[in-house]
């Protein structure tokens, strides 16, 4: 695989290969890619948001009526979920989401720092897998791991895509 | 004002055999089970907000399904958003059903916001929603039943019904795994028994 991977189309493919056909979303410029690919495929619906915690219960009863989706959310809206995330536990129902952190590495804001630093703490605390992943290289299979086991063993997984590879957002005034 | 355990009996008679129900926390969760149990249905029991996103999912996947989810004023007050992600969808199979006592009745029956100016009909109307109503007694409720089971969705009817307890009936299991394995499998393995 080369250094410059085009990771966005990998996860999709691997989200294609799982059968995941839904992409429930809070938008962040991390996911800008991911979300345009589901857009423009015609076998995945796309849902936007209010707020992160709709994505649980919605992944929950798409699963129920036998669908698979993805929740796409910045660590921000991590902490929203946060008693939404009782609702796959308890019903030991499958819950995928793919995260992009802000408030770490390379971080120019500091409001974003509590949550981000926050965000693999409060997810293990709800009995959230987290696989995090720094590499382009490791994206597809952290990605395809984390889908298998969530939906192969029915509980919760998050992969957490860090700011070190994502690229720390840049503020410039003027 | 309505009844709700009446009100509830009334809708679920008619309820037609490609129907999924749903029911938010607390009092409309037993006033579901008040009216007998069904695989078909599935109760919640905590997660308060999560009702409404659970039946767009749910509605979502099962498009020849007419979805129904009955939801407390609280409940639906908790996450208003999702009135207006559900309207974007316009998911044609869905209906929500708003038992809206003014109050929250599991802790002591303090006022919600609909006891003071705040109208849910009026905010799912400004979400979207395709069909909205209110019925606050016995002559509104014939027009608004009308339509709960078949009228193009997403339907939002906002049911005022009268404050109070009524009593506890507890629905098929509180061990969620149980009781969401025996409704995926009614929903989607409808041969299995």
């Amino acid at each position: 695989m080369s250094d410059s991977s085009d990771w966005p189309q990998e996860i999709f493919s691997v989200l294609l290969a799982q059968n995941i056909d839904l992409v429930a979303h809070v938008p962040d410029a991390g996911h800008t890619a991911l979300i345009h690919l589901a857009e423009e495929h015609d076998k995945v619906d796309v849902i936007t948001l209010t707020t992160e915690e709709e994505g649980v219960g919605l992944l929950c009863g798409a699963w129920a009526g036998g669908r698979k989706g993805v929740l796409l959310i910045q660590s921000s809206g991590v902490g929203n979920c946060i008693n939404a995330l009782a609702l796959p536990v308890i019903c030991r129902a499958p819950f995928l989401t793919i995260v992009s952190m802000r408030g770490e590495w390379g971080e120019f804001i500091p409001w974003q720092v509590p949550m981000g630093l926050a965000t693999p703490k409060v997810l293990g605390a709800m009995d959230v897998e987290v696989f995090r992943v720094s590499e382009e290289q490791r994206v597809a299979e952290t990605v395809s791991a984390a889908g298998s086991f969530a939906f192969n063993t029915r509980r919760s997984a998050a992969v957490l895509l860090s700011q070190q590879m994502l690229g720390a957002k840049q503020f410039k005034e003027g | 004002m309505l009844e709700r355990r009446k009100l509830v009996n009334h809708l679920l008679r008619q309820r037609p055999d490609n129907a999924l129900t749903v029911s938010s926390l607390g009092s409309p969760t037993w006033d579901i089970a008040s009216t007998g149990d069904n695989p078909l249905h599935f109760s919640f029991i905590g997660t308060m907000g999560q009702a409404a996103p659970f039946a767009l999912g749910l509605a979502m996947a099962q498009p020849n399904k007419r979805v129904m989810v009955f939801a407390g004023d609280g409940e639906l007050l908790m996450s208003l958003g999702i009135l207006a992600t559900i309207a974007n969808q316009a998911p044609g199979n869905l209906t929500i059903v708003s038992l809206d006592n003014e109050s929250y009745g599991e802790t002591g029956g303090q006022p919600t916001a609909t006891a003071g100016p705040t109208d849910l009909e009026a905010v799912a109307k400004g979400c979207g929603f395709s069909q909205t109503c209110t019925a606050a007694s016995e002559k509104d409720l014939d027009a608004a039943c009308d339509q709960v089971w078949t009228a193009k969705g997403p339907v939002f009817i906002n049911l005022k019904i009268v404050a109070g307890p009524s009593p506890l009936v507890f629905p098929y299991s509180f061990d969620g795994a149980a009781a969401m394995n025996r409704f995926r499998d009614a929903v989607n393995n409808p041969g299995k028994s």
